[in-house]
């Protein structure tokens, strides 16, 4: 589903993120990547969306080399991946339906069915009696669930997260492992970055440990 | 298809709605566009009602040849063989005093302009037109008429339609000019006002990059945006034009009933009128097509 192979990611300015990286995930795989502040986890998840492109090396994502699309190619491959970013990156002018239903206006879904599926994923994270409050009147915790709503809605194969639980207190934090341990289930490939060892310890899955941009065994 | 007709109605409905949001905002955009559009749409306006009556007055120049009061008609069949000689003039034709003050009395609406006049103050006159319309050649034959003996006086009366007609290429050039200009600011004023909204929703353009929205979708309700402010601008325009036309109008008719005559300016035809909203809506979008873009290729959608 999503292959490294040698990659190497170089900033401008020279700071190497990530050195000679290879590695695979597997079709419904869970995968938890760990490692400190500045180990390259983000960039990690960066070239995987094409939010950056390797120096060198090659992304294969479903088979397409991430790095290789064309400007034109890239928003198609996002629509397969779902992202769970740290600081939530929910629109606050518009209330929970509307968020969570962006993703399927942007694919041109029809609004009846577009309408079922928010309120599915809505279900799902259990915030569906809170379809029309503003997200600004939502907890941590619950604007943390309404971004993996968002990102779950359009029913991507690959879901992505960067530090999902990193601004909640640890009950809540488990509550959403358990959560993305159910997507798991029922077929979703999931790379969750986090620098909680807590979680990291407590995950029956796979983890991938990095530090400063390699992988450590 | 179906997608797409919805994709288009929603981002519309979008438009509207934030235009709605802030009507004030909205309201003095559209003003500035109408108000910039309506100055080369008057000036054309004007152009046109005066090029309108030059050409009522004819293209063709002539050449009045006048008598002297006390020439018999010796001296007026003297000058018939002459001109008939000359082979530069098309045709000509005599206009007694008689038929001239005939004339005068239906052209002003007056009924026994000889009985206020007391006496025809008129003479008899030749009327000439010429093969060709050289300055030079007219003049030289207005110079050999006067020249004659029994005349006068020859002058030539189309000098001031083509003065009038120089002005009024003059005009038109300025029209041109003035659209050209206001159209550079229309997409001007399109361009800021779409990249100042793009800028205030930045965040929903980041996270809708994110979410694997094309720069067509992103770009989409900024293009309506431009071409209905263009459109709206290119209303008031219009508004503001026939408004104005309309009150001078009114002045008009009363300056031309103490002529007796009956004369209005025209306003804006609908064709003209069409084509300004469909240029003022293309230039909307296409300063706002150029304020997207900018943005669009300028950042990245950062994680």
């Amino acid at each position: 589903m999503i292959t490294f192979s040698h990659v190497t990611k170089r900033y401008r300015g020279g700071t190497e993120a990530l050195k000679d990286l290879s590695f695979t995930i597997e079709p419904g795989e869970l995968v938890v990547l760990t490692g400190p502040s500045g180990a390259g986890k983000t960039t990690l998840l960066k070239l995987i969306a094409a939010l950056e492109r390797p120096t060198q090396g090659s992304v294969l994502v479903s088979g397409q080399n991430v790095g290789k699309l064309s400007r034109g190619a890239v928003p198609y491959l996002r629509r397969n991946i779902g992202m769970v970013f740290q600081e939530g990156r929910l629109l606050f002018d518009r209330n929970v339906f509307e968020n969570v239903v962006l993703p399927l206006r942007i694919i041109g879904m029809p609004q009846r069915e577009a309408a079922k599926r928010v309120r599915a994923a809505l279900d799902k994270v259990g915030l569906l009696e809170k379809e029309k409050a503003q997200p600004i009147t939502l907890s941590g915790g619950e604007q943390q669930r309404l971004a993996i709503a968002r990102a779950i809605v359009n029913r991507p194969a690959i879901l992505i997260a960067d530090e999902p639980t990193g601004n909640l207190d640890p009950d809540y934090a488990a509550q959403l492992m358990d959560m993305f341990t159910a997507f798991n289930q029922v077929g979703v490939t999931l790379l969750i970055a986090t620098h909680d060892p807590i979680l990291a310890a407590r995950s029956t899955s796979r983890v991938l440990h990095l530090r400063g941009g390699a992988l450590q065994a | 298809m179906r997608s797409f007709f919805s994709q288009h109605r929603a981002a519309i409905v979008l438009t509207v709605n934030r235009m709605l949001d802030t009507p004030l905002a909205t309201l003095l955009t559209i003003m500035v566009i109408g108000i910039a559009l309506s100055l080369p749409l008057g000036l054309y306006l004007v152009v046109n009602n005066l090029s309108r009556i030059a050409d009522n007055s004819q293209g063709q120049p002539e050449i009045s040849i006048f008598l002297k009061d006390n020439a018999g008609s010796a001296v007026q069949r003297d000058i018939e063989t002459k001109l008939k000689a000359r082979t530069e003039i098309k045709e000509f034709h005599f206009v007694s005093r008689d038929t001239a003050l005939k004339q005068l009395s239906q052209n002003m609406g007056l009924t026994d302009t000889a009985a206020i006049l007391g006496k025809n103050p008129l003479p008899d006159a030749f009327v000439i037109t010429t093969k060709d319309i050289e300055p030079e050649h007219l003049d030289q034959l207005r110079k050999d008429m006067q020249a004659l003996p029994g005349v006068q006086s020859a002058t030539l009366d189309s000098e001031w339609a083509r003065r009038l007609n120089a002005i009024l290429r003059l005009g038109k050039q300025g029209v041109w000019l003035l659209a050209a200009l206001l159209g550079f600011a229309l997409a001007a004023i399109g361009f800021n006002t779409i990249r100042l909204q793009i800028l205030a929703l930045r965040d929903e353009v980041e996270v809708s990059r994110l979410l694997g929205a094309t720069d067509a979708f992103i770009r989409r309700p900024y293009l309506y945006l431009g071409m209905l402010q263009g459109l709206l601008g290119g209303l008031a325009a219009w508004l503001i034009v026939a408004s104005a036309f309309a009150l001078i109008n009114v002045r008009v008719a009363e300056i031309a009933s103490l002529y007796n005559l009956s004369f209005l300016l025209s306003s804006l035809a609908w064709r003209d009128g069409l084509a300004v909203l469909i240029s003022a809506a293309s230039l909307g979008w296409l300063g706002a097509y150029l304020a997207a873009n900018q943005h669009l290729r300028g950042s990245r959608a950062a994680f």
